[in-house]
């Protein structure tokens, strides 16, 4: 299925395109998801073909990478993304990250908690201080630009993507927080304004590989010009939410695939 | 029936935002003595027939497991309550 932005140009020229369409990059859906839609949409502005998966498929087929999408898994019950941790798919998924092929997963908000709960990332979300939900375009900075997600980043480049969440307060002990400081493994963080509580303004972490990435944000919801957040530009030329700073996502791990260093 | 009963807290030294919103309540329904309060979970699990040791082994199991995460929480107590 081809899918053209409604505002603005198709992304990528023919050539290029017609190799990335190749790359086949899987998204999860739990019971309770609700940006998986959204997510299989980048993938598809991105220049990749989008792979449904069901959170109870016991083989994860063929697919180079997985986005594990936003949402409310078995709404929240119990601790966020616990539940959805021992879908029969995340075991695979578990398997596969830590391989020695090292599938790059990205686990978006909700996605982010199912990762933090199936260990493949440290630490764990709360509720926010304030304890309220929030919905706002969040500031990040770009503070490793080498993992599987960040590659089309510059290191120190501020991104400005939604942030929607009600359990976005990431925190571990000292010991941990210090070990991702000095590994590089605090991907993104919060810029201005600290939307949630969380420690040392992390907005998202990635494993020691760096094929696996989670973060609170939502970047499958700034990829498209009239419907991404408002910036500069918007405010220049009149085109509402013209902010695409999450494409990058999804053009660093397609990059990384066709240019096989998977 | 019986049912293992299984508490979980939030760890100490985790700043626990629902319990911080209710002890900022409790005042102002005039209840002044509580200086703090922190938010748990009482699971309760219904055993059909007599809970044996290896069923109380495997409350013990799913409540580190599943019912909590260590990273945040506290297995604080599991018991066995007759109904």
């Amino acid at each position: 299925m081809t899918e053209l932005p409604l505002i603005g140009e198709a992304p990528g020229d023919a050539s290029g395109a017609s190799r990335l369409t190749g790359a086949r990059i899987g998204v999860v859906t739990f019971p309770g998801t609700l940006d998986d839609r959204d997510a299989a949409r980048a993938v598809r502005l991105a220049g990749g073909t989008a792979v449904e998966l069901w959170h109870a498929d016991t083989e994860l087929g063929d697919v180079d990478a997985v986005v594990i999408p936003g949402g409310f898994s078995y709404g929240d019950y119990l601790r966020a993304g616990a539940i959805a941790r021992f879908a029969p798919l995340m075991s695979r998924i578990i398997d596969a990250a830590n391989s020695d092929a090292k599938l790059p997963v990205l686990g978006i908000c909700n996605g982010f908690q199912i990762l933090t709960e199936s260990h493949l990332l440290p630490g764990s979300m709360i509720k926010n201080d304030h304890l309220k939900f929030m919905c706002r375009d969040q500031v990040l900075r770009v503070e490793n630009s080498n993992t599987a997600w960040t590659l089309d980043y510059e290191a120190g480049q501020e991104i400005t993507i939604p942030l929607k969440n009600q359990d976005g307060q990431y925190i571990a002990d000292d010991k941990t927080l210090d070990a991702l400081e000095a590994e590089g493994r605090v991907v993104f963080r919060y810029v201005g304004f600290n939307p949630n509580g969380s420690r040392r303004d992390i907005a998202g972490i990635s494993n020691a590989a760096g094929n696996v990435v989670g973060l609170m944000p939502h970047p499958e919801h700034a990829v498209e010009v009239g419907f991404g957040p408002e910036t500069v530009v918007s405010r220049e030329t009149g085109i509402a939410g013209s902010g695409t700073d999450g494409l990058g996502f999804f053009t660093s791990v397609l990059n990384k695939i066709v240019g096989g260093a998977k | 029936m019986p049912r293992i009963v299984v508490d979980v807290m939030p760890k100490p030294e985790i700043l626990d935002p629902q319990g911080k919103a209710i002890v900022g309540a409790l005042p102002r329904l005039g209840f002044t003595s509580f200086s703090s309060v922190r938010q748990g979970k009482r699971f309760e699990l219904t055993v059909d027939g007599e809970v044996t040791e290896e069923i109380l082994a495997q409350a013990r199991d799913a409540a580190e497991t599943l019912l909590s995460n260590p990273v945040i929480e506290d297995v604080v107590n599991v018991e066995v309550v007759e109904a």
